[in-house]
């Protein structure tokens, strides 16, 4: 038998014992990293769209250049590909998908979902995005128009989002913990839960 | 070669993946297709290479545009796909 | 729509799905689905792997769009990866299959 073909979880045992073996890769490193990973998450990404909101010169900043705007709210990227952010308006909305493999912006978003690694949304963001984001419950109005950023290289990209209507006065944490990452990926828009 | 906004392009119309074993960062349906590049996001080293270990150039990395319906014969007018494309499989159109 | 081609129907890598008509009626499965401690014990040994200069996530692709169209579908997320990295490692000679093999006898 092919030896790759092993039981998944044999794999990863044998291959982290010979790896602790070889004095490559010892089991605390492993936890270590773990939580490092763990710790970043949609609520990342979501305090950097609420300054954007709040703050024209971090908005400016972020659409420039988005690793610089994510280290200056002291979330960490080295190591991490480069950001880009997208700003959705009234007349444009964008959707982020990686038809290729499951290129996220984890450093802001985290690991990324489910839906986002599926062949379903991988074969159909490109194709037919406003019909998957319809059945999505995020219908796109005629009249905006739709990119969808097929990430395929060294980028990672996430959406600034559309401040919603009657948060005006809102403060910043306040405002963070209205976005998900569905809004920061496209696949939905930021709401006030009513 | 170096490629300015606003500027026409083609998607080489290769099929790489045919032929033998690869790693290719240009999908299937962008083959042969126009865009308009958006602009240069950068210089990274080859995909092509790093895939399987080999010394790896440094490759201008451009954002371009295609139009969404004229990919599929479907959709809605004015919707477009952008995406990061490595100056080795563009032209100019 | 003159841009539309008619060569598109040449064979693609499985890995590659945008726009694949097989996949264009699924619903997308927008559910939880809660990350096992396989998967961030791989996830992680993939990173560090990286950043130790081991190998790279271009070679990890290449091992994923190594793995044969059906168990590519049949095998999970990170089950893809653990098995992406072992080939990696036996590429690199890191680890022989030798080795692999006699450790996972030991297990």
């Amino acid at each position: 038998m092919n030896v790759l073909e092993a039981d998944s979880g044999k794999l990863l045992a044998a291959v982290t014992a010979l790896l602790a073996q070889k004095g490559i890769v010892q089991p605390p490193e492993i936890a270590e990293r773990i939580a490092v990973t763990d710790a970043a998450n949609p609520g990342q990404g979501a305090r950097m769209v609420a300054k954007a909101w709040v703050d024209p010169a971090y908005r400016a900043l972020m659409l420039e250049d988005g690793s610089k705007a994510a280290e200056e709210i002291g979330i960490p990227m080295r190591g991490m590909p480069p950001l880009g952010v997208l700003e959705n308006t009234p007349s444009l909305h964008h959707l982020v998908v990686c038809t290729l493999c499951s290129c996220y912006p984890r450093a802001v978003l985290g690991y990324p979902p489910f839906w986002f690694k599926s062949a379903a949304y991988r074969a159909r963001a490109v194709r037919d995005p406003r019909g998957m984001l319809a059945d999505w419950g995020t219908p796109i109005p005629e009249n905006v128009q739709l990119r969808v950023v097929d990430s395929t290289a060294d980028y990672r990209w996430m959406v600034l989002p559309l401040r919603p209507a009657g948060t005006e006065g809102w403060d910043e944490a306040r405002l963070a913990e209205l976005v998900r990452d569905g809004d920061m990926i496209g696949v939905t828009v930021c709401k006030v839960p009513s | 070669m170096s490629l300015a906004p606003g500027q026409a392009v083609r998607v080489k119309l290769e099929w790489p993946e045919t032929k033998g074993p690869c790693h290719i960062r240009t999908p299937h349906y962008l083959r042969g297709r126009q865009g308009v590049v958006e602009r240069r996001l950068g210089s990274f080293a080859n995909p092509e290479d790093l895939a399987f270990a080999r010394p790896a150039a440094a490759l201008d990395l451009y954002h371009v545009r295609f139009d969404q319906p004229a990919i599929w014969g479907e959709g809605h007018a004015g919707d477009a796909i952008v995406v990061e494309l490595f100056e080795t499989w563009l032209e100019p159109a | 729509m003159s841009n539309v081609l008619p060569d598109h129907d040449v064979p693609r890598a499985h890995h590659d799905m945008g726009g694949v008509s097989k996949f264009m009626c699924d619903a997308v499965d927008t559910g939880d689905h809660a990350l096992t401690e396989f998967d961030r014990t791989v996830d992680a040994v993939r990173g560090l792997l990286g950043a130790k200069k081991v190998m790279s996530v271009d070679e990890l692709r290449r091992g994923i769009e190594a793995i044969p169209e059906a168990e590519y579908h049949r095998l999970s997320y990170y089950q893809r990866w653990i098995r992406s990295i072992a080939d990696n490692l036996m590429v690199r000679g890191v680890i022989t299959e030798a080795e692999l093999r006699a450790t996972l006898e030991g297990l």
